[in-house]
């Protein structure tokens, strides 16, 4: 057996990617670089032509994900891209509309936009990266931010009870909800082709490193040591009871429970469904362009 | 989807916050993203029946935030798109508006004014947003503002905000004010081919070939408008960005797009300033009032005339871009100006940047219309 050198010249995702906009923006170690290539994988597999996905998100470091891919991308304002999404998905159904953006942005800032779009079902996917703290700003504490944890704006340590994203998602409506890390990359992929095979509002959250804002002041070595903690500290159960999804990275022997937790069916947001006929609303599939694919 | 046709021909006696909502929907609107609040909360209610009639999409948003967001979402899907709100609200909207401003997506958003600031006087007239309306969201840019006087023009005045919109991709006002959105007169709506219609400039070639520059103007200033799911993977960022819609963090990127998203409506003021002009042939003091105001100005013009002063009346049906070349012209065979307006002194301030006459402000806070006897009292003062 002799050895070759491989040269690479064309990744099979680059057509996915802006190239001419790199370098991105994100820190070494940053955990949003391989959630969006997971995203970008999921959207090929899905079978949906890439002209039919469209990609919206709010500001902040995950709120630059759109603008690395080469597709239909929305960057809006903070907080503000669930209404605009949901908006691209009323006028054109037939568009597999997805929010991407970031704890802070989806539910601080975002939050009402988030609990009202998944109470009506609205037909888009958001995928949150999670990385516990306001990166762009430089580490403050958010929403999610472990009590205990230390920020630029908690100096000594967060005394606020964080959200827990998935508890949260599935009481206030979302049909699916999930939640992985972005070392759990294949399962993650799984899971954004399932939000996109289906109807209806679905939520990922995406545990996510961000070793400058967050792992630096919390004494988490750097990127690798909170993937290996990712790696040691998570446990795969769908079947956990919600209400026991808090996290708390400072915790060692806590685990953190990762799975797809919700997938069940609800009528799917449509303003016109009083104008259509009983069967058809019942059915809900009136909406042009779209129908539930596989279970 | 029984109903009535989008475009209700006809005479009609209609509340001029209705007539807004007929008027949307005779020029294509075919979305609303909506919050409840006085005194406009009837626009959204006239449309949450007459919009799905006509297969349109009427959604009462989580807040006046939601609601401008999704018409900025709706109109980059291709829809003409409106929201209608109030003072509390407008504030809300404040955001949104620059960020459809900053993307170039055409919009329209109803102000029907009442007394402020904060929650104020929520059922009773107020004139004191036009300044917001002007200035209103951070950084620079240049805003159309139309001012109905009447049902009739709230009617005719949001079907041209459609066209100014999709014209320029830009967000546009109509500056209603409570009395005028809550007054019933006569309100005819013409046949539907009779309904001006301007289209979106849209890109000439198709997706998928190279070099294509979705934020490249052409000489009058304006990019086509490339819609979601069309297959140009188009780029929209409210940060500052360059002909690709990139972002371009720069002095000169910023400099270089914002000139051009004020100069593609300012150059074009000319064509977009409109006002009305009564009984200013032989005039020596000048009115200046607008929406609700000008109705009682109008009555002012004719109490000073059977005394023998010589008064008229210029009424801006755009408040924004304001009619200054118009007051510079008559400030060459005038006396002096008076600004009736139920605020502390806004338009006024803008009638002050072309005259250098008296200007006479007639102003209250607002809470009822403005009465047509001080400024009669006004007009005596100034004839002298």
């Amino acid at each position: 057996m002799t050895m070759s050198t491989l040269i690479a010249e064309r990744h099979p995702s680059d057509p996915l990617f802006r190239a001419d906009r790199l370098p991105h923006i994100w820190c070494p170690g940053c955990g949003i670089g391989p959630a969006m290539h997971a995203y970008a994988q999921a959207m090929v597999e899905s079978g949906i032509p890439l002209a039919r996905h469209v990609c919206v998100s709010g500001i902040g470091c995950t709120g630059r994900v759109p603008g690395y891919l080469n597709m239909d991308s929305y960057h809006t304002t903070h907080g503000r891209a669930i209404p605009f999404a949901m908006a691209i998905a009323l006028v054109k159904p037939e568009l597999e509309v997805t929010v991407y953006s970031g704890d802070g942005d989806l539910f601080a800032i975002g939050g009402n936009h988030f609990i009202h779009a998944a109470r009506r079902n609205v037909d888009i996917n958001v995928i949150c990266i999670n990385n516990f703290n306001y990166g762009m700003t430089g580490g403050q504490v958010g929403p999610t931010t472990p009590m205990g944890a230390r920020a630029t704006t908690a100096p000594f340590g967060n005394y606020e009870q964080p959200f827990n994203l998935p508890h949260l998602a599935a009481a206030t409506g979302a049909v699916f909800v999930a939640r992985w890390t972005s070392l759990h990359l294949r399962q993650l992929k799984q899971a954004m082709l399932r939000a996109m095979k289906k109807r209806g509002f679905t939520f990922i959250e995406v545990l996510a490193p961000c070793p400058v804002g967050f792992g630096r002041p919390n004494d988490i070595g750097d990127a690798m040591e909170e993937m290996t903690l990712y790696r040691e500290g998570c446990v795969v159960d769908p079947a956990a009871p919600l209400d026991s999804l808090d996290i708390d990275l400072r915790v060692k022997d806590r685990p953190i429970v990762l799975g797809n937790f919700v997938d069940v069916e609800r009528p799917v947001f449509d303003p016109l469904a009083m104008m259509r006929p009983t069967s058809e609303a019942e059915n809900n599939t009136a909406v042009a362009g779209k129908t539930q694919e596989g279970q | 989807m029984k109903g009535e046709p989008a475009v209700l021909t006809g005479q009609h006696f209609l509340l001029g916050d209705h007539a807004c909502a007929e008027g949307a929907l005779a020029a294509g609107c075919r979305f609303f993203g909506g919050y409840p609040i006085t005194p406009s909360t009837e626009v959204a209610e006239w449309l949450a029946r007459r919009l799905p009639e006509v297969g349109g999409i009427f959604v009462q948003m989580e807040d006046e935030l939601a609601s401008m967001a999704a018409i900025v979402g709706a109109s980059v899907a291709g829809a003409r798109a409106m929201t209608a709100t109030s003072g509390p609200g407008f504030s809300l909207m404040m955001e949104n508006l620059g960020l459809a401003a900053m993307m170039e997506v055409p919009c329209v958003v109803v102000n029907v004014q009442r007394g402020g600031p904060s929650t104020g006087l929520p059922t009773l007239v107020g004139q004191a947003d036009v300044m917001q309306a002007r200035w209103g969201s951070h950084g620079d840019y240049e805003i159309v503002a139309y001012s109905p006087a009447s049902p009739q023009e709230c009617f005719d005045l949001t079907v041209k905000a459609f066209n100014t919109a999709d014209h320029f991709r830009i967000p546009v006002l109509v500056m209603a004010d409570e009395v005028v959105a809550h007054m019933m007169e006569r309100v005819t709506i013409p046949p539907a081919e009779a309904i001006p219609r301007v289209e979106r400039k849209r890109p000439r070639q198709g997706p998928g070939g190279n070099g294509f520059l979705p934020f490249k103007a052409d000489d009058d200033l304006i990019p086509p408008m490339v819609h979601a799911g069309e297959g140009y993977r188009i780029h929209f960022t409210g940060l500052t960005h360059d002909e690709r819609g990139y972002p371009a963090i720069t002095a000169p990127a910023h400099d270089r797009l914002v000139r051009r998203l004020v100069d593609k409506v300012r150059q074009k003021a000319w064509e977009i300033v409109e006002y009305e002009e009564y009984r200013l042939e032989d005039v020596s003091v000048v009115i200046i009032a607008y929406g609700s105001t000008a109705r009682s100005a109008r009555r002012a013009v004719g109490l000073a005339r059977e005394q023998g002063i010589a008064a008229g009346l210029l009424r801006p049906i755009t408040l924004w871009p304001f009619p200054g070349e118009r007051v510079k012209k008559l400030a060459e065979r005038v006396r002096a100006f008076v600004v009736p307006e139920l605020n502390l002194g806004q338009i006024s301030r803008e009638v002050e940047r072309f005259t250098s006459l008296p200007v006479l402000g007639v102003n209250h806070a607002g809470g009822a219309m403005m009465p047509p006897e001080p400024i009669l009292e006004a007009i005596r003062e100034v004839a002298g």
